[in-house]
């Protein structure tokens, strides 16, 4: 099977996999119980912890273990949100977020919130002067992601963050989900107060994943009750999901560098398969620097994307439409829409997403596979 | 040395069935159940049966059943979700002085936004009376949230009646089911709840997901935004492994729930008749219903025997036991649970809890009933 959709989710990596199986299995104590069988599953949370907070360089009582990419996100936003509405009730965010952020920030427009959505360029980017010209004395929460899980884009986070500074009263925060292990990761240059991530995305298990709260800033949790994770995050801790997640991401973080390398190769490659093909029309733009190397989106307009994706399953090709996690809904990409305001491309949009483990051989199957697939249904169209 | 581990209401071992069912979303199946293609309908079909089956076993439809987290995410859904609905015009929430932390906590926070909470009061054997509970209901009265069985205790609350007595006044009930899961029998269909929570890791499934089950009436706001899974009242990918592994627990547990009714039931009352005949009846106490009890929970007070001091003098002697909650146990208060059953302080500040479960056989118990009561009359000394 070839499967391009490592930004939907990826195959935990076989270390991970054995780890959670070995904690699973023998530390089933409740971290919150004081004998030796809690106190055993309190110190490997300790220590994930403390691994964790090593490796984005950040303080332990920063990291907050939650369920998953969506959790992180929906805590950073509502928590400040909510926490610091009598600040003011003016929040920024994009046009291109993942559903986790935009539909937190329709709830919260629900509610009385006043919301700005930055539009983006035809390279998927976010402008530093339409930002700073949204921010009001009332702005209290900008959230922008940092790698696009749809084509790839990278905002210039750190900029952003930069310019923030100026603005005291406004805090900022970065869903991270797609960029970890992917591309280079610096909590601290960013200067942001919340950033999101998700174990499934860099070789991790499922329903675990961890948001950075910067020490000074309060957050209104989202579930109350036993006081875990600092009051921000109640619930009996997934011990094993959560040393698991940490030991992915110290391998994707030990990868992430040569695996950027590699991937931006693979990148190249896919891109000179689809670039002299007429009927692809790219969606990501081709400068690398201002591009995550692991997504690559194009639109095929010959047909809708769902049947694109179907017809090259007969060739075990898995790539996907949109973001997974909307991927059932009939609408164009909004992603793609924002970009190019053309509904015909964002019907039409592909994603094709890589890992380190991928070869140019891969590469060329695939490549190949889609040609084939576009030769096949022109020929469809003109017999009729 | 032999650890003995009573602290099955905190956290359970998982099933080696159940890991290992888990398995294969690791290595092979690893496909987002939101994605079009094969991997992820692959994924799709794993999580709609792991639905199916969970409904058929907790006797609902599978459209009923919505995985979360776990029981803390399950029950602040239920009660956020309920009163927070654009629908939900009224204000008023009865529940009960000895819930989990998780429902008092999240009923007061509904309190700091505008809501009224009654916590009905328990008798000394930890139960609400109907009569007061009848009497405490007003016209704003939206959402009745009751524990099956209590997690320090064990007491049942008779919340068949309440279910009852709340349909009638088209009230909607929430049972927070957490710990009378797998130990008594628990059928949706003769249960006349709206909503109820449950917990995988309490039945030997893996930590880190939980159910909630809404009948058709109950209108939700969910507290997660994002994807459109778990029909948008509860996004992000489904994480399918635990799933699989809570629902053969869930299997396991419910197909064999008379066996472990019975042995716990055993083990409950051997341990309580080793402490009666080791201790003196007149030093033991045993806090919680005598007949209206979850099997599976033990807790005794050994007067003037200070709680911290014997947890201690147990974890050495590889007996794990706890004061209360886990939730609740890292702090040293004494249990609110034990607290609103007026008892008196010498036996709010020697209580134990001892709660049992698989992989634990009926002379292991005996030697931890023994070995505990040595301890205790060394401490007493």
């Amino acid at each position: 099977m070839y499967y391009f959709d490592h930004s939907a989710s990826t195959p935990p990596y076989n270390e991970v996999a054995e780890v959670y199986k070995e904690i699973m299995g023998k530390y089933f104590g409740n971290p919150s119980s004081i004998h030796h069988l809690g106190v055993e599953s309190e110190k490997l949370l300790n220590k994930a912890r403390e691994v964790t907070s090593r490796l984005l360089n950040i303080n332990t009582k920063e990291v907050v273990f939650t369920s998953g990419g969506t959790e992180s996100n929906n805590l950073a936003i509502k928590g400040i949100a909510y926490e610091y509405q009598h600040r003011g009730k003016h929040l920024i965010t994009t046009m291109i977020e993942h559903a986790s952020v935009y539909e937190c920030f329709k709830q919260l427009e629900s509610q009385g919130f006043e919301v700005t959505y930055l539009p983006v360029d035809e390279r998927g980017l976010v402008s530093l002067q339409q930002l700073s010209e949204a921010l009001r004395p009332d702005t209290i929460l900008v959230s922008i992601m940092h790698v696009n899980n749809e084509m790839g884009s990278i905002q210039m986070v750190e900029a952003i963050g930069e310019l923030l500074q100026s603005f005291p009263h406004v805090l900022f925060h970065v869903d991270a989900v797609q960029s970890i292990g992917k591309v280079h990761v610096d909590l601290q240059k960013w200067q942001a107060d919340a950033v999101s991530f998700s174990a499934h995305k860099f070789g991790g298990p499922r329903g675990v994943g961890l948001l950075y709260k910067r020490s000074n800033v309060q957050l209104s949790p989202l579930f109350v009750g036993g006081g875990q994770e600092h009051g921000f995050r109640s619930g009996t801790e997934n011990v094993a999901g959560i040393v698991a997640m940490t030991k992915a991401l110290r391998i994707s973080l030990e990868r992430q560098p040569n695996a950027y390398d590699h991937i931006t190769k693979l990148r190249e490659r896919l891109l000179q398969w689809l670039g002299p093909c007429a009927d692809v029309m790219l969606n990501t733009h081709e400068q690398a620097l201002l591009m995550a190397p692991h997504i690559v989106n194009f639109s095929i307009p010959v047909t809708k994307a769902e049947v694109f994706v179907h017809a090259l399953e007969k060739h075990h090709i898995y790539i996907s439409t949109k973001s997974a996690c909307s991927s059932h809904e009939s609408k164009p990409s909004r992603v793609i829409l924002a970009m190019y305001q053309d509904t015909v491309r964002a019907r039409s949009a592909l994603r094709v997403s890589l890992s380190d483990e991928h070869s140019e051989h891969d590469i060329d199957r695939l490549g190949q596979c889609i040609k084939e697939t576009i030769i096949q249904f022109k020929t469809d169209l003109i017999r009729g | 040395m032999e650890n003995i581990y009573l602290d099955h209401a905190a956290s359970t071992p998982i099933f080696p069935e159940s890991l290992e069912s888990m398995l294969p979303y690791f290595h092979s199946d690893y496909g987002n159940a939101s994605s079009l293609h094969y991997a992820g309908r692959k994924a799709k079909h794993a999580l709609d049966d792991a639905r199916e089956q969970a409904a058929a076993l907790l006797g609902c439809s599978p459209q009923q059943l919505l995985f979360t987290s776990g029981g803390t995410e399950s029950d602040n859904v239920a009660i956020l979700g309920t009163a927070l609905h654009a629908n939900n015009k009224k204000r008023h929430i009865i529940s009960c002085k000895t819930e989990h932390k998780a429902v008092l906590e999240t009923l007061q926070h509904l309190e700091d936004e505008g809501f009224s909470v009654t916590y009905l009061p328990v008798d000394h054997d930890g139960r609400i009376s109907l009569e007061s509970l009848k009497a405490s209901i007003t016209e704003d009265t939206f959402l009745i949230t009751l524990m099956a069985g209590n997690n320090e205790t064990g007491t049942l609350h008779p919340f068949e009646q309440v279910g009852q007595f709340a349909k009638e006044r088209g009230i909607l009930f929430h049972i927070d089911a957490v710990q009378a899961l797998g130990v008594i029998p628990f059928h949706l269909k003769s249960i006349p709840a709206d909503l109820v929570s449950f917990s995988s890791h309490k039945i030997n499934g893996p930590k880190g997901v939980g159910l909630l089950y809404a009948a058709d009436n109950s209108k939700l706001t969910p507290l997660l935004y994002g994807g459109n899974q778990e029909a948008k009242k509860r996004p992000g990918t489904e994480n399918i492994p635990a799933i699989a592994g809570f629902v053969q627990s869930l299997e396991m547990t419910i197909n064999r729930l008379d066996e472990k009714n019975k042995m716990c039931t055993d083990m409950r009352n051997t341990m309580l008749e080793i402490f009666y005949q080791q201790c003196g009846e007149n030093n033991v106490v045993l806090n919680g219903h005598p007949t209206f009890v979850l099997p599976h929970i033990l807790n005794v007070s050994f007067l003037s025997c200070d709680t911290e001091t014997l947890l201690m003098n147990l974890d050495l002697a590889g007996i794990a036991a706890s004061g209360g909650s886990a939730c609740t146990s890292g702090s040293l208060e004494v249990s609110h649970v034990l607290q609103a059953m007026n008892l008196p302080t010498n036996v709010m500040h020697s209580a134990v809890r001892f709660s049992f479960g698989y992989g634990l056989n009926i002379e292991q118990i005996s030697k931890a009933a023994k070995k505990t009561a040595t301890i205790v009359q060394r401490i007493r000394k």
